[in-house]
């Protein structure tokens, strides 16, 4: 519908902004992409009155229209001119009550862009209690611009957001706030103002600025305008001079609607602090509720992932029974549901950590963890903020890295870009708890200590050591110029809104099951295909066995058995299996591992998947995976094939090698060059490989 | 009475819980961000907390609680609060 009135959301982070989306939008939300850059773009309907719709666009947080990260660059490139498809009709900037002054200094700037503005001031509920009072008439009038309290945690005051985004659609008209023209320097801005009357002053401005043009721009226009761009240092003094005006017009409204009884003031938040970023105990804390969080994932996870395996073999079984035999259901049970299956499995852990994420961003948490780590960060090249993605990580690497996009620094994000995939993601688990219980012996060490969870747990500390080894080679190896400027709000502690977590938790799943779901069922399916056809000798292995004579001698079980190993060993995975063999032989594999490797260069879990592929296809007596492969026996040596050394060098290997090509596409398209994923999938494929040879060859 | 101004007094150089004013000379080494964000010549400035490791330092200023680095702090020069009294 081209009648809904396009609305775009804006505001400082922690304003609560967020929440108003939600309440606004509800579960009409959709997330996108804005066309040529990474930001998700989140849009939501919303129905404003009985004549008029809206789709609201929630734009990332910022402090300024200046942009600083990849983050803020979107609410600048969104408004600051009409090319833009999501160019609002009105904006609505959301401003935290405490913080007033400072959020009124990015809705100054948006009210200059002259776009029809409602301001909405978020937290009222907390107004009596910090004793705040506003004047609002008084406030509306000095800004020209209708004034909301709402209290989004309340969900107080919506109703009234909806009528006022209406009246100001209706209205269609904005007046600049803050007259820069005469307060900087009046020669210099109406040179500028006389170059056309297209745009509004503060565009032509921001033009200058930031370096930045509209597409549909003429170019003689253009060329006048990068002529201001000539001294870049009087560019950043009219900046300076600009910010100051700005604030000197805030305080001056203020000082007569905004009053503060700081006798109110408590001091909650100072003793929290006091704790919380405490030399020892802001570690300690840190470190326990990173305990509690990943103890929960493994309690909590388990029983819906058994449900959740239960139901798709199940489902398989069904589908095998009920439909005709023939390729097409076969490919149904063998290759699209366990495909299907391998994704869904992931989705509680990954869930749930995300929910552990949520609340301790949406608390104020996180924020103190930036504080308390960005120092140790720094020496290995990253940043306080990169701990998010580095524990996002565990989860899944993809919505981890596009966590990345606040870090201001390119060579610090690049960095943890690069490093993230060495945290043990919730795709290793599956392939680390087959060896493990292959290989480790089920002992207690010293009366209490569990050595296979030992083991599981020191493969996780692995994973975190090779991220901040690789971090510190990489900082002081490349060559990146980049200005590390780091600035973070404290914001205050505050209460998790329950509907924001669960929407974020959605937002972020839905990013794995898209971003990686999609490439690991594909290859379940072309999996299935390689190893159940095959060239020539593979179609007459049935005849070729009966002509020989030992054959015929056998039971029909162990013929059948012949029979279908022959036939992998023949299919096209087979042969792609055998003639990597070489390659792999020196850290304990065979041909058949070989093809697991290979398959999992797509995703690491579908070795598992891709072993019960084998194994099914080569016997179908035993029932779990575990079995078949406990089974199996090395032709060369006559062991069991998954003895100590291969366990431990396959565990290594998978510790090191970048194997998911979801991630390698994100990190392309957050890098914008196939540089980075391409050295991320050799430098990380090279470790894997010399590991798993040091480890095979000292257990051997 | 007699007291020395200290021109190399900076952000970095309070005590944790010490108040001080942004000089006007420390505008030009205040990156627009900070400035944007109420870090502004005249606005006070008290330091909060400072982290584990001396970095980096946790402020408020002009009713925003901000934490930067060390080496941003120390660009940015101060009049302490006792020679604003006097």
């Amino acid at each position: 519908m081209s009648d809904r009135i396009k609305v775009a959301l804006v505001g400082n982070p922690n304003t609560g902004k967020t929440s108003l989306f939600n309440h606004l939008t509800g579960l009409n939300q959709k997330v996108g992409n804005y066309p040529g850059v990474t930001v998700d773009k989140k849009q939501g309907t919303c129905t404003l009155s009985k004549s008029h719709k809206a789709i609201i666009t929630d734009l990332p947080g910022t402090y300024s229209i200046n942009p600083t990260s990849e983050d803020e660059s979107i609410v600048f490139r969104t408004l600051f001119h009409k090319d833009v498809t999501e160019y609002p009709d009105v904006l609505v900037v959301v401003a935290d009550v405490e913080n007033l002054k400072r959020n009124l200094l990015l809705f100054s700037q948006i009210k200059d862009l002259e776009i029809p503005t409602v301001l909405v001031i978020n937290m009222v509920d907390l107004m009596q209690k910090k004793g705040i009072s506003i004047d609002v008439k008084m406030l509306e009038e000095e800004l020209n611009t209708e004034v909301v309290l709402i209290s989004a945690r309340r969900n107080e005051g919506i109703d009234k957001v909806k009528a006022a985004i209406v009246r100001s659609h209706v209205a269609a008209k904005s007046l600049p706030m803050c007259d820069i023209n005469h307060k900087i320097d009046a020669e210099y801005f109406t040179k500028l103002k006389e170059i056309t009357s297209e745009f509004s002053l503060y565009q032509l401005w921001l033009m200058v600025t930031q370096n930045n043009f509209p597409e549909s721009i003429d170019e003689g226009v253009k060329k006048r305008l990068l002529n201001f761009r000539k001294d870049v240092s009087q560019i950043r003094r009219y900046q300076n001079k600009e910010t100051i005006f700005r604030y000197q017009e805030i305080n001056r409204i203020l000082k007569n609607v905004y009053v503060v009884d700081k006798s109110k003031a408590t001091d909650l938040r100072g003793k929290l602090d006091r704790v919380f970023t405490h030399k020892i105990w802001g570690y300690a804390i840190f470190f326990v509720i990173l305990l509690l969080i990943f103890q929960s994932i493994f309690d909590w996870a388990s029983v819906p992932m058994d449900y959740i395996d239960e139901v798709f073999s199940n489902l398989s079984g069904w589908v095998t029974s009920t439909l005709d035999e023939g390729m097409l259901t076969r490919l149904i049970a063998d290759g699209i549901i366990p495909g299907i299956g391998g994704v869904v499995i992931f989705i509680p852990q990954i869930a749930i950590l995300f929910m552990f994420i949520a609340i301790l961003e949406e608390t104020g948490y996180m924020s103190r963890v930036v504080f308390l780590m960005d120092k140790i960060m720094r020496r290995f090249g990253l940043n306080g903020k990169s701990i998010i993605p580095l524990i996002s990580g565990t989860a899944c690497a993809i919505p981890a890295i596009m966590a990345t996009r606040n870090i201001s620094s390119w060579k610090e994000r690049l960095i943890t870009i690069l490093v993230t995939p060495f945290t043990t993601c919730s795709a290793r688990l599956p392939v680390y708890a087959i060896l493990i219980a292959l290989v480790i012996p089920e002992k207690e060490l010293f009366g209490f200590l569990n050595l296979q969870g030992l083991v599981l747990l020191s493969l996780y500390g692995l994973g975190f050591a090779a991220a901040i080894i690789a971090a510190y080679v990489l900082h002081k190896t490349l060559k990146i110029n980049s200005k590390s400027f780091f600035v973070v709000e404290m914001p205050d502690y505050k209460i998790p809104s329950f509907k924001n977590i669960v929407l974020n938790v959605i937002e972020k799943t839905k990013a794995f099951v898209l971003g990686a779901g999609k490439i690991i069922l594909a290859l379940s399916i072309v999996l299935w295909f390689l190893a159940s056809y095959g060239p020539g000798e593979f179609n007459a292995v049935e005849e070729n066995l009966a002509k020989m004579e030992s054959f015929q001698n056998l039971s029909e079980e162990v013929q059948e058995y012949q029979v279908a190993s022959m036939k992998l060993e023949k299919s096209y995975i087979g042969i792609v299996g055998k003639s990597i063999e070489p390659v792999i032989r020196p850290l304990g594999y065979d041909w058949k591992i070989g093809i697991a490797l290979l398959s999992s260069f797509a995703a690491r879990e579908v070795f598992v998947g891709t072993l019960a592929t084998i194994y099914s296809v080569a016997d179908d007596e035993q029932n779990t995976i575990k079995e078949r492969m406990a089974s199996e026996i090395n032709p060369r040596t006559g062991e069991n094939m998954f003895n100590l050394p291969v366990g431990l060098s396959l565990l290594i290997f998978y510790a090191f090698a970048m194997q998911c090509m979801a991630t390698l596409a994100i990190v392309k398209r957050e890098t914008k060059t196939w540089k980075w994923p391409m050295i991320q999938l050799v430098g990380m494929g090279a470790l894997a490989y010399v590991f798993s040879f040091i480890t095979y060859n000292l257990f051997v | 009475m007699h007291f020395n101004y200290n021109p190399l007094a900076t952000i970095a150089s309070l005590q944790i819980g010490e108040l001080g004013y942004i000089a006007e000379e420390a505008l030009e080494h205040i990156p627009l961000k900070l400035l944007e964000m109420g870090c502004l010549p005249g606005a006070e400035v008290r330091l909060v907390q400072v982290a584990p490791l001396q970095d980096p330092l946790y402020i408020y200023i002009n009713g925003s609680h901000l934490a930067i680095r060390k080496d941003t702090a120390s660009k940015i020069s101060i009049l302490k609060e006792s020679f604003v009294d006097e």
